[in-house]
């Protein structure tokens, strides 16, 4: 691993992602005037997603970092769906 | 000044080194890491004695049936600060901290671990949290009474200072978050030049692995102790169904920490044997790779089988046999461990001295805890011994029989490394003995009388079930002595012991190349890397 490399995000860029980070935030309080019964969480849930991964992504230069850093934080986002799914059976089939 | 036994080189170990501060400062305000694993190893065994005291307590009052030495409420105090100071305080930082500090930076080949500040703030903050849980025993409202899993919704209704154990118990999380998020670093950033990951020896395999652990599962036990200190102060209604909460989801969210938890104990203990095996065989460990992927494995698949403690819960019959399924496959990892280090010792040269006696009783204790386990992974078999001695006898054989004796052999096998002393070999085969037939004696009559029935965490039974109290009370004195024996021999080796040479056990990993003690940064010239850390034919 080259531990000299560094990457610099023009602050153009920085920008357009705080904009789609606000404009999520606005999506995620717009659909709770919607009534979409159980799947309410799970939009709110997905967009929150989007914002992590845009972060994650940019602010935190993971998109730049080497492969086994980016599949090393992808595992640990599967592992939690993976265990959000498995208590879902429980409450699913309560 | 000191010579370390082999050659002329004169060097200043890490124990005599004059760093900024001398004295007492110069232990707790040490970054070095040799320092801050002895000061967990002082604070360990200090926590130990005295949860082993409480243990020993509990038994003398279970030896007849009625009250004998105390009241039922003391015993559910008692218990549950036996449980508390155990886990939290003993076998969850017990061999990372204390070896995983020590050996981890030496066997890669660093001079230290990542971020040394950090280490010394993480064992400030272990103490930090220790001092809140031994003061939650103490403070007016009583001992919190809950068992050390702290279950809603009693514990969000119980008069006891529940609250502050669960402090403590979240602060001493960060203790773990922190060592763990070090080890991670150090083991991607610091490894010697030419040192790749299968290049490593297997005890930092298994520390990493760990480190995953507590990285990632320790923030879930502390965000639901700090939901249940929300729902006692403010009632918010996480757990309770008059408020459309779920008592469940407490257990969900403590076992998707809790059982991880017993991976964070077991896998550097099952670090510390593959080092010993090797060693006191003089033979190549049998199957490098499949030892250090199954330390991942175990990691990974370890965190999907927490529902098998909540078979009895009320839990969907689906998610039953699903985590019933995903504990069955959690077995094979575990057991292509046990096959490799007998594979290890086929045909191998070996030299019966204490650390080895220790790994053999770990891996004869360990399959008894495995295979225990399995009768308790099937829902049908648990249901029967659920919350029987059948439970604490299986919890006792996998983590004092299994991360107890791995931890009193590691201290037998390292101790000349860490301190430049030997010990008697004598007094520490008899204390070995004392221990492996106590410890027998104390849990497997638990075994028998918990498919009887006998109920965990009671204060009282019917007069069938006293013989087997009476032998485990009589094992746990056997018991005690042997560990009385063991540290006696130990404290005497480092203090008046013959001075140890730098490779004791002819061992081949990276630790025994430098002098015994180290010096302050480990290695004066860059290690030898070898293509298999344990080339010993």
């Amino acid at each position: 691993m080259d531990h000299n490399k560094t990457h610099i995000t023009e602050y153009k860029v920085l920008a357009k992602i705080l904009l789609l980070l606000i404009f999520c935030t606005f999506l995620t309080i717009s659909i709770t005037s919607f009534n979409l019964a159980a799947f309410t969480v799970t939009i709110a849930l997905l967009i929150a997603g989007v914002k992590g991964f845009l972060v994650l992504s940019y602010f935190m230069h993971l998109k730049y970092e080497s492969l086994l850093l980016r599949i090393l934080v992808g595992s640990i986002f599967l592992l939690f769906i993976i265990i959000v799914l498995i208590t879902f059976i429980d409450y699913s089939f309560r | 000044m000191m010579s370390n036994g082999t050659d002329k080189i004169e060097y200043v170990s890490y124990l005599e080194h004059q760093g900024k501060y001398s004295g007492l400062r110069s232990w707790i305000f040490a970054t070095d890491h040799k320092r801050i694993a002895l000061l967990y190893l002082y604070a360990i065994a200090t926590f130990f004695f005295v949860g082993a005291i409480l243990g020993l307590l509990m038994r003398f009052e279970l030896i007849a049936p009625g009250e004998t030495i105390m009241k039922p409420q003391t015993y559910n105090g008692i218990f549950t600060v036996h449980g508390v100071i155990m886990i939290f305080m003993v076998v969850i930082p017990g061999l990372s901290a204390v070896f995983g500090n020590f050996f981890l930076p030496i066997l890669i080949g660093a001079k230290d671990v990542a971020f040394p500040k950090l280490n010394l703030f993480s064992w400030w903050i272990f103490i930090f949290g220790s001092i809140l849980a031994v003061a939650s025993q103490f403070l007016k409202s009583g001992p919190p009474d809950t068992g050390w899993t702290f279950y809603a919704p009693y514990s969000t209704t119980t008069g006891t200072s529940v609250i502050m154990a669960t402090t403590a118990a979240f602060v001493l999380g960060f203790s773990s978050i922190l060592t763990g998020l070090n080890f991670i670093v150090t083991v991607h950033r610091m490894r010697a030049p030419g040192m790749k990951f299968f290049n490593m020896p297997l005890f930092p395999w298994s520390i990493y692995a760990t480190a995953w652990i507590q990285l990632l599962a320790t923030p879930i036990v502390g965000i639901t102790l700090l939901m249940l200190i929300a729902e006692r102060l403010f009632g918010i209604g996480f757990f309770d169904p008059k408020l459309g909460g779920d008592p469940l989801l407490f257990q969900h969210l403590f076992w998707i920490y809790s059982h991880p938890a017993v991976y964070i104990m077991i896998l550097p203990a099952m670090g510390v044997i593959t080092e010993i095996i090797p060693t006191f065989c003089q033979k190549k460990v049998y199957g490098y790779k499949a030892i250090a992927l199954s330390s991942l494995a175990i990691a990974g698949v370890g965190f999907l089988v927490w529902g098998h403690h909540m078979y009895t819960s009320g839990m969907s019959e689906n998610a039953r046999w699903f985590f019933s399924l995903l504990t069955f496959i959690v077995a094979v990892p575990s057991a292509i461990k046990v096959f490799n280090w007998i594979s290890t010792m086929y045909k191998g040269s070996i030299d019966l001295k204490p650390p080895f006696l220790f790994a053999l009783s770990f891996i004869f204790l360990f399959i008894i805890g495995g295979t225990t386990g399995l009768i308790l992974g099937s829902v049908a078999t648990n249901i029967q011994v659920h919350d029987t001695s059948f439970i604490v006898a299986h919890f006792h054989y996998i983590i004092f029989g299994g991360m107890g004796f791995a931890f009193f052999a590691a201290i037998h096998y390292w101790l000349p490394k860490m301190y430049g002393k030997m010990y008697n070999f004598k007094r520490a085969n008899i204390a070995w003995g004392s221990l492996f037939i106590g410890f027998n004696l104390l849990y497997f009559p638990q075994f028998i009388i918990g498919i009887q029935g006998m109920p965990r965490r009671y204060f009282d039974y019917p007069p069938q079930f006293q013989w087997a109290q009476i032998i485990s009370t009589i094992g746990g004195v056997i018991l005690i002595s042997g560990i009385i024996l063991m540290v006696y021999n130990l404290i005497m080796g480092v203090r008046k012991g013959e001075i140890a040479p730098a490779n004791p056990w002819n061992g081949s990993t990276l630790e025994w190349q430098i002098p015994s003690p180290p010096s302050l940064e480990n290695f004066d010239e860059a290690p030898v890397v070898k293509e298999n850390p344990y080339d010993y034919i």
